[in-house]
């Protein structure tokens, strides 16, 4: 076999990634592209502001949809944004080298790969149905708040590491405690880090799915209290998919998620620099 | 004077409680899900439950149920094999160009769209997959929702997993070896696939691994494309029905019997994670040592 000088393999090799960084834009681009201009057609301001018509007809808009995302993201935040942001305090500056912590660093990788669905039955066994707090918001997010934990406490703790030693050294070097660095120094000093977390978090709770669909319920009517059941944008697109056959108004949700995904993306790089730029810019 | 050293310690206690939650977390899954699934174990017996090859929770008629996950376990083999198949390479690719070898335009288009890709939530996936992928696919044979769809809709997924992580461990290969390879005279590619790659291929495991993680997983967007299908499938073309999806769609409605043994499927998909996890630390130690 004669052998291949090393510069046709230089440019077959050359080629071939191009070509898949290439096919990679291409997947993305017919993603955001599809849905985009087949499901802008059927949005407008009263797609938005009119509640879905129910039944199997999948006629009418999103408002309620909207409603239910909005206060099923406000509950999960309020209770995995302490746990985790706690979580990671005590991880990057309180915890000592032993097994315990070991524990809870693979207690948390462990979690963070466990499949959204499991999570599900694990919200339907506790939440649903031991705690009998039915199919709701209350269980879709507290569900949501578990399954979100490794991510809030992984991404806050790296915004936390990125804080310079000197700070630390500084403020116990006058004499503050532990905690008085933490609250007074670290924090205000992390927090675009920790907000660019939250946000990131936000992003994750607004696409899952799986984990709702076994614990909210499907509900279309505006809830009126915590225990009240309902859909995120997420599920209802599913539902619409599912149930009836308005693909237009699946797409048109689409819209609407892609957009908010396009946002909380932007958001969060422009705050990851600022943060970034400041932490090495000794501000 | 005093308060303060008093909030000092009462703040470390409650962050330790913060930080205990997730294992307490992992715990209470555990122990939840098995508990639900012990009845179905008891009454369908293990080898029956995962060998059986008919799942029919509900017979019209006097037939008793049958609960068995064979087709389920292996649609979920396959649909994750072949979105692997597809995944590892296009992510590699992209891995080298964003950490190496593209120009700094390119890897400035190509690196938000990967965060992107990362960020779409997987019933959109689900859906542009139903409208392009599976007529596409019907086009060529069979029923349009199938393995072959699945595997494309998974493979796009899971690509983004692949890349960043991948991505990560080749930027992280010191700078010596690629500048000693280039000495030596070596091509650029040399230096990439003899040298770098080599040296970054644990990170890169670990990628195809977490991958592989999502695959298993994923349940909504299988939904709506895979078919769902209760019979084995045969080929690519034919519909499939993974364990993750198989579980979403009955537990709204399901009880008794038929209920634990769905919470039984979410033991063995618990396990498979556990497994991929446990050949991941194995493949990392081994990378470490040599």
């Amino acid at each position: 076999m004669p052998r291949i000088s090393p510069r046709v393999t230089q440019g077959l090799a050359l080629a071939g990634i191009w070509g898949t960084g290439i096919v990679t834009l291409i997947i993305l681009a017919v993603i955001i592209a599809y849905v985009l201009v087949k499901g802008s057609a059927d949005i407008d301001w009263s797609f938005l502001t009119t509640p879905p018509r129910g039944g199997l007809s999948g006629e009418g808009g999103i408002s309620t949809v909207i409603v239910c995302t909005l206060y099923l993201i406000a509950l999960t935040m309020a209770i995995s944004v302490p746990l985790g942001l706690g979580a990671a305090i005590y991880l990057s500056e309180y915890a000592p080298d032993n097994r315990m912590t070991r524990l809870i660093r693979y207690g948390t990788e462990v979690l963070a790969g466990v499949p959204s669905i499991v999570f599900g039955l694990f919200g339907f066994a506790l939440f649903v149905t031991a705690l009998n707090f039915r199919f709701s918001i209350l269980s879709g997010s507290l569900t949501l708040a578990c399954l979100l934990l490794p991510t809030m406490i992984r991404t806050s703790e790296e915004a936390l590491r990125a804080v310079p030693r000197s700070h630390r050294e500084a403020a116990l070097a006058l004499g503050a405690t532990r905690w008085q660095t933490v609250w007074r120094v670290l924090l205000p000093a992390a927090l675009p880090g920790i907000v660019t977390a939250i946000i990131l978090s936000i992003g994750r709770a607004v696409g899952e799915t799986a984990c709702l669909f076994v614990t909210m319920g499907s509900t279309t009517a505006m809830p009126t209290s915590l225990f009240s059941g309902g859909r995120s944008l997420s599920m209802h697109l599913l539902y619409l998919v599912m149930d009836t056959n308005a693909i237009e108004k699946a797409l048109a949700t689409g819209v609407v998620l892609v957009i908010t995904i396009i946002v909380i993306n932007a958001i969060t790089n422009w705050l990851s620099q600022r943060f970034r730029a400041r932490m090495t810019g000794g501000a | 004077m005093r308060k303060r050293y008093l909030i000092d310690r009462g703040s470390r206690g409650l962050l330790l409680i913060c930080a205990t939650a997730s294992v307490a977390v992992l715990l209470a899954i555990a122990v939840f899900i098995l508990q639900r699934s012990l009845p179905a174990f008891g009454e369908i017996g293990l080898l029956d439950f995962l060998l059986g090859t008919k799942w029919d929770p509900n017979p019209v008629g006097d037939t008793p149920p049958s609960f068995g996950i064979l087709v389920m376990i292996v649609g979920t083999v396959l649909v994750t094999l072949g979105a692997l198949v597809i995944a590892i390479p296009l992510g590699l690719g992209c891995a080298v160009l964003l950490a190496d070898m593209a120009p700094h335009h390119f890897r400035q288009i190509l690196r938000p769209a990967v965060e992107l890709l990362t960020g779409i939530p997987s019933v959109v996936y689900g859906l542009v997959g139903l409208v392009l992928i599976v007529p596409l696919v019907r086009q060529i044979g069979g029923p349009g929702l199938s393995l072959a769809a699945g595997i494309i809709v998974l493979a796009a997924m899971i690509l983004p997993t692949v890349i960043s992580i991948s991505e990560d461990s080749i930027r992280a290969v010191p700078r010596i070896y690629r500048e000693g390879a280039l000495a030596l005279g070596a091509t650029s590619w040399q230096t990439m696939w003899r040298v770098v790659l080599p040296a970054a291929r644990s990170g890169i495991a670990a990628s195809i691994v977490l991958g592989m993680g999502r695959a298993v997983g994923e349940a909504m967007a299988m939904v709506l494309v895979i078919g769902m299908a209760k019979a084995m499938p045969n080929s690519l073309l034919d519909p499939a029905r993974p364990m993750a999806p198989g579980i979403a769609l009955e537990t709204g409605y399901a009880g008794g019997i038929h209920l634990s043994a769905l919470f039984a499927i979410g033991v063995v998909l618990f396990l498979f994670i556990v497994i991929i996890n446990s050949i991941a630390i194995v493949v990392f130690k081994r990378g470490a040592r040599a």
